[in-house]
């Protein structure tokens, strides 16, 4: 039985490294007519020269330049995660540990709000920021996307379940909710702050259809629209192709399998939400 | 879901005057993340519904925008291009909620039992979660190459004349997208099945074993139902994405071969977009809204009625 499962596991592994290894040998492969000539057999799979070659081509390509791309992913990644938590953490903080009573009626509309998928808001949206003449900005990427329903709900969920005393002996020594929230509320949250990082980068990373709607040059493009450019450029070099790839992909797998357990996590919260 | 209610504090707790300083400070808190809901969710919302009722273009018109009542929609829902396009989204979904969602069960129960390395394989059954999308379908566009890709290599050593234009055929386009996408994102359904085989109490197989049920009966009479919440879940999840099917598209097919996989989404971008026939795309983008939220609201009377 063991032996039948550890087949199974071979080959699920098979069947998931694969690409992932093809991907990987290809880009090490600087001959294109030789890449041609295997890429679809099982010798593509198995790295057979390592040469970087390739990869050079990719980063000093003055047309599709890898390095822009990758700081315009880095800065609207960032900013939107970081303004996000910042934004999202205060609003669930205030409805959960607010006076209001309006707040129940507050956080019924946030989980309603889930329900609207976003694809079905960008032909306004797209509307909205031509004319304020955000279109090939940073902006135009990032403030659209900085606050999340979802994230305010994970948020509120966690700061809701936190213990009164905590919150009501910091306020009889007369701090500010602002003030309880960066001193108590945030530093609890690490586990919150990482699952909204982490669905928040995968959304940034994964983005195509609104970056490919809202920038036009090379200056303001994202990695993810300039994969699909340069693929599409370069449809028979299969080694810059795949070097481009591996450039976008690697560090991504890299860090995601070292914080492995908290996006784990992160993925199983998202399921709630639908 | 589980939404815990907001704590409670007794009343005497809070002096009065201490109360309307805090209100004013709370609704400060609260007030970037309202704003920003409100012009990037609310108003668009809005702003969608308003819009299909008018002749909205993107670029602005000499003549003003107009009020042309139900037009858009009489349009959308009398155009072959609407209708194809959601045929192939439905086409799409019924081919890969089943798919997926069964090879991910299948391998989540694989992970959950005990065997060597069962840690090394579940690092790797993340992984294709981890890779960029746009990654993953150039390297799948590279398996379904013309004329010597892996896949026409792989039937041609089945013996099969020829070769087969897997993302240019008509038949053959929209499996293989299927089978990209489920490569793609099973694992997001497995962690989620996974999880809730874990939350399975032991003692339910215990009592099977004792009754001297077999690993199938097992799986059929305690894991199967034991799930009833995940499945409903993850199908109505699932189905969701796979009407947003947009990229895969985008990139490798462009909707083609003559429409036969443009799906909901590119058909809206392409009316509201690229053609700047904001109105029309409107009434597009209402009628998605419509059909996803209805699935939303669904997963959730369907999870909350356990």
């Amino acid at each position: 039985m063991n032996v039948f499962r550890l087949l199974l596991g071979v080959l699920l592994t098979v069947l998931v490294l694969g690409p992932l290894m093809m991907m990987l040998s290809v880009s090490l492969n600087p001959d294109e007519a030789a890449i041609s000539g295997m890429l679809g057999t099982a010798k593509a799979f198995f790295p057979s020269t390592f040469s970087l070659e390739n990869y050079r081509e990719v980063i000093t390509d003055p047309y599709q330049p890898f390095l822009r791309y990758l700081f315009n992913t880095l800065l609207v990644t960032i900013c939107t995660v970081g303004l996000g938590v910042l934004v999202n953490s205060a609003a669930a903080f205030a409805l959960a540990w607010g006076y209001g009573s309006y707040r129940k009626l507050y956080v019924a509309l946030i989980i309603a709000l889930f329900v609207i998928p976003g694809e079905g808001l960008l032909i306004p949206l797209i509307l909205m920021v031509s004319r304020l003449g955000w279109l090939d900005s940073y902006q135009v990427q990032i403030i659209p996307f900085i606050a999340s329903s979802f994230s305010i709900f994970l948020f509120y969920q966690f700061f809701s379940k936190l213990p009164p005393e905590l919150i009501e002996a910091a306020r009889i020594d007369g701090a500010k909710l602002s003030t309880i929230l960066f001193k108590i509320g945030l530093p609890l949250s690490k586990p919150v702050i990482a699952t909204t990082a982490i669905l928040g980068f995968l959304d940034v990373w994964n983005s195509y259809l609104w970056p490919s709607m809202v920038t036009r040059g090379v200056e303001f493009r994202p990695l993810s629209v300039a994969m699909a450019a340069f693929f599409n450029s370069q449809q028979s070099y299969w080694g810059n192709v795949t070097a481009f790839a591996v450039l976008m992909a690697l560090p991504v797998i890299i860090v995601f399998l070292i914080f492995q357990r908290w996006f784990v996590a992160s993925v199983v919260g998202s399921g709630v939400k639908g | 879901m589980h939404t815990s209610s907001p704590p409670v504090r007794s009343a005497q707790t809070k002096p009065k005057p201490r109360h309307r300083q805090s209100l004013t400070e709370e609704l400060l808190l609260l007030l970037p993340a309202t704003l920003l809901l409100l012009c990037f969710l609310v108003v668009p919302f809005v702003l969608s519904i308003y819009l299909s009722f008018t002749d909205q273009r993107l670029v602005p018109n000499p003549v003003p925008t107009d009020f042309v009542g139900f037009q858009n929609y009489q349009q959308v829902l009398s155009d072959p291009a609407f209708w194809q396009a959601f045929r192939n989204t439905v086409y799409f979904a019924l081919l890969v909620v089943p798919f997926q969602c069964a090879v991910s069960l299948g391998i989540a129960v694989l992970l959950n039992s005990s065997f060597p390395l069962r840690s090394f394989f579940r690092s790797v059954a993340i992984l294709p979660l981890m890779t960029p999308i746009t990654v993953t379908i150039v390297i799948w566009a590279a398996f379904y190459r013309i004329p010597d890709g892996l896949f026409n290599n792989v039937i041609k050593a089945f013996g099969a004349e020829g070769y087969v234009d897997w993302l240019g055929s008509p038949l053959w386009a929209m499996p293989a997208l299927v089978l990209l996408s489920a490569w793609a994102t099973f694992p997001f359904q497995m962690l989620l099945y996974l999880a809730g085989l874990q939350d399975i109490p032991s003692e339910r197989y215990e009592a099977a074993r004792m009754d001297g049920a077999s690993a199938w009966q097992q799986f059929r009479y305690v894991t199967f139902p034991g799930l009833r919440n995940t499945n409903i879940l993850i199908l109505i999840t699932t189905t969701i994405q796979a009407f947003k099917l947009f990229t895969q598209v985008d990139i490798l097919t462009r909707g083609g071969p003559v429409g036969a996989t443009n799906t909901l989404v590119r058909y809206m971008i392409q009316q509201g977009y690229v053609s700047q026939l904001v109105g029309f795309g409107s009434a597009v983008a209402v009628i998605f809204v419509v059909i996803v939220g209805s699935l939303a609201i669904l997963q959730r009377v369907l999870v909350k009625n356990e």
